[in-house]
């Protein structure tokens, strides 16, 4: 059982979490991720290791609402327990001096975003970061972002914050300024990591997505969350899952990942259903 | 043992399992083989010759004393002849169910140069079970610890008569688990319906009783590297039994469209993650029923694998193997299973496509006949396409089971420890030592794609040698 200490929401539907992992913590390293499973029933999910902290013993991840497991997890408080948090998995960030970079986080994929943006950092880059979201109130890390860009922009796609419009617009003014950029890191929604590989691509920038394919050990053995680079298969788990964003081919990404949409939809309807028959349960013992 | 001629008993034919009913148990996941009745063990108990050179124990990786077992069963004593199985098997309930013993034992067999083999198999498995089911499990003797510490890396068959043994000798043993459940691919990869998860649970508590320690969802190589186990973690000897864990694609067209598994996946997706118990469990599984299902190969997970996918409601469920039955690795019973049950089998046809819909689903595959050549490096007869034989059939979903290579996450994280040309570990075939000093390894992650028993006695091999090099220091 790994125990949640704290447990906040940072927009409607995001919730971060800090978990008791001490090992994990000190082991894990930026790109990294964890696979999770709520309980004994649960599915095994794969989650970007937002932060860590060595002293505490922590690790930081943040997670959206979407489907059942997600949505289940985002009920979760401090004081309650994960039963199963496997990890660090997976291959980390390849950060090195690369001169300019730009960290590019969309909705969530900012959580992924920014521990990269730190690690760029910290390797002596001079680094922009373009935080995107629908609108302001999904906006998340904006703090944080900007405590280690030296240039810090927010995109929202309805215009109440910052730059109107996508993170791929605000990454084309920034060329078009004739800014030189050497190095790209986009992570959110697939169709956005694929936009800002079409972005980059006539401009031969050294581009990396990270990508999420559906999991299950993580560590290799199921083959389940293979992608194809350049046309070649690559798991996700052991072999990523940061790739060449010009080599994915996203559309097959996006293909596999929907495998299962109708039981995920299943999945949830009955777990909403559940949620609001206990909820109901709940009332009338109060009444009572 | 009643007082019967060898002409007698050569004249008893063998017993048949009693088994649940094809076509029955094509529709749920209880376990398929009975197992003797009492009186039928020692009615099969009275087939063996009692031969003087037990020719069975030779043809038994792990030289179990077959001839003295089954005198026991013969005499009643039934625990008495689980605890002389015990003496070499530390799994027989597993083993009894898992092991090819037609290429093993019972091919030794005496008694099969004039007919059908003593049942040696379903006789273990007896055993076994009526022990379990008396509730009289002997805990194995420990000896006094002597604080040395061994880490064991992997929960399978090689790991866990490593650690039994160790305990036993008394070590301070760990075992570490990358999964959130233990046993290996006695629980992610076989399937309920050949070998119930509870036997396997209770194969782990007695280790548990005996004091061996577990630590699930660990990953070596990632949250402790070796050196770490050694440095940080203050232990003597480490051994390596992570199994044969890297699924093999065929690297044709077509292979990562929606509907194509690895056979690990969906046997882990149902036998691991339970999806057949759909939404009560999360995890997903396609649903096949009235889908037509084809899988690759012709090993043990094969059958697994399309055996699973009737039971999961297919209406048409094919195994598509390159070569003859003849070659096929898989074990013989599991072959007559899966035929009775209504498999498909479609032998010298080998997949050259997977074609797909415009939305990425698979939705037919193009195979082409064989022909059997020369004899390979396998010794088996290599197949040959027959040029211009292809043809199409409609499929929902394919399933590749064509084996697994050796997962390369230890040796990454510490490349001192060598590996050959197919990546798996190289290891001193007499203690299992690898090149790497107080590391040692057995099972598939050595042998690549292998059996229970021969992991369960590599386990077992190591932890002779591991005792030793603990006690001498000598490497």
């Amino acid at each position: 059982m790994f125990k949640i200490v704290d447990a906040r929401f940072l927009a409607e539907n995001i919730k971060k979490f800090e978990i008791e992992a001490p090992r994990i913590a000190k082991k894990r390293k930026a790109g990294q991720f964890v696979i999770i499973r709520i309980d004994e029933y649960g599915e095994r999910i794969p989650l970007t290791i937002a932060d860590s902290n060595v002293e505490k013993g922590t690790i930081t991840i943040i997670v959206q609402g979407v489907g059942k497991t997600t949505k289940e997890l985002n009920m979760k408080e401090a004081g309650d327990s994960i039963l199963d948090v496997v990890g660090p998995l997976g291959q980390p960030s390849h950060i090195e001096n690369f001169g300019t970079a730009v960290s590019i986080g969309g909705g969530v994929g900012t959580a992924i975003a920014y521990p990269t943006a730190v690690a760029l950092k910290e390797a002596g880059n001079y680094v922009i970061t373009i935080n995107g979201a629908r609108s302001k109130d999904l906006v998340i890390l904006e703090d944080e972002m900007k405590s280690v860009s030296d240039e810090a922009y927010i995109t929202t796609d309805d215009g109440s914050y910052g730059f109107h419009g996508f993170v791929t617009q605000k990454l084309q003014q920034l060329i078009d300024e004739g800014k030189k950029l050497d190095f790209v890191l986009a992570i959110g929604p697939i169709p956005m990591m694929k936009a800002v590989a079409d972005v980059t691509r006539p401009y031969g920038i050294k581009t990396v997505v990270s990508l999420n394919p559906i999991m299950i050990d993580g560590t290799g053995m199921c083959g389940g969350c293979r992608v194809l680079i350049n046309g070649k298969p690559k798991f996700a788990c052991v072999d990523g899952p940061e790739f060449d964003a010009h080599a994915v081919d996203f559309k097959n990404l996006a293909d596999r990942n929907r495998t299962y949409r109708e039981y995920e939809q299943e999945a949830l309807k009955r777990f909403e259903e559940h949620c609001r028959l206990e909820k109901q349960i709940k009332e009338m013992k109060e009444e009572k | 043992m009643s007082k019967l001629t060898p002409k007698e008993r050569l004249k008893i034919p063998r017993h048949p399992m009693i088994e649940q009913d094809p076509m029955e148990r094509s529709h749920n996941f209880n376990e398929v083989n009975l197992g003797y009745t009492a009186q039928l063990a020692m009615a099969e108990a009275d087939r063996c010759l009692q031969c003087p050179k037990p020719t069975c124990v030779e043809g038994c990786p792990v030289h179990i004393q077959i001839k003295d077992f089954i005198g026991l069963i013969a005499e009643g004593d039934f625990l008495g002849a689980v605890k002389k199985i015990k003496e070499d098997n530390a799994l027989p309930a597993i083993c009894g169910r898992v092991c090819p013993q037609e290429e093993q034992c019972e091919e030794s067999c005496v008694v099969a140069k004039r007919g059908e083999p003593v049942a040696i198999g379903h006789l273990e498995r007896f055993v076994a079970d009526y022990e379990r089911n008396s509730g009289k499990i002997e805990i194995p003797e420990v000896k006094k610890s002597n604080g040395k510490k061994v880490a064991i890396v992997g929960s399978g068959p090689a790991g866990l008569s490593c650690a039994k043994d160790l305990c036993a000798k008394g070590y301070d043993v760990t075992v570490f688990e990358a999964l959130h459940e233990l046993g290996g691919v006695l629980v992610y990869g076989i399937p309920e319906f050949r070998l119930p998860k509870d036997i396997v649970r209770t194969e782990i508590d007695g280790l548990k009783k005996m004091g061996v320690k577990f630590q699930t969802d660990t990953i070596i190589g990632r949250l402790y590297t070796i050196d770490e186990l050694f440095e940080e973690e203050g232990f003597d000897a480490v051994f390596l039994g992570v199994g044969a864990g890297l699924p093999w694609f065929l690297g044709i067209e077509g292979e990562n469209l929606d509907g194509v598994y690895s056979a690990n996946e969906f046997l882990t997706r149902v036998n691991l993650m339970k999806a057949y118990k759909f939404p009560e469990y999360d995890s997903p599984i396609l649903d096949l029923h009235g889908k037509n299902v084809a899988v690759f190969g012709g090993g043990n997970t094969a059958m697994d694998a399309v055996r699973t996918a009737l039971r999961l409601g297919a209406k048409n469920a094919y195994i598509i193997y390159r070569r003859s039955e003849k070659e096929m690795p898989a074990r013989v019973e599991e072959v007559k299973h899966a035929k009775e049950e209504g498999v498909q089998f479609m032998l010298l046809t080998n997949p050259v496509r997977l074609i797909g819909d415009d939305e990425g689903w698979l939705k037919a595959v193009e195979l082409i006949k064989m022909e059997l050549g020369e004899p390979d490096a396998s010794g088996r007869r290599r197949p040959i396409p027959i040029e211009g034989s292809n043809f199409t059939m409609d499929m929902d979903v394919a399933i590749v089971a064509i084996g697994n290579g050796p997962n390369p996450l230890i040796m990454k994280t510490t490349p001192e420890i060598e590996v050959s040309k197919r990546n798996t570990i190289v290891v001193d075939p007499e203690t299992m030592k690898t090149s790497k000093k107080g590391v040692f390894a057995g099972g598939d992650i050595v042998t690549g794609g292998a059996t229970v028993i021969l992991a369960m006695g590599a386990g077992r091999k190591a932890a002779a040698a591991i005792d030793e090099y603990i006690q001498t220091g000598k490497w």
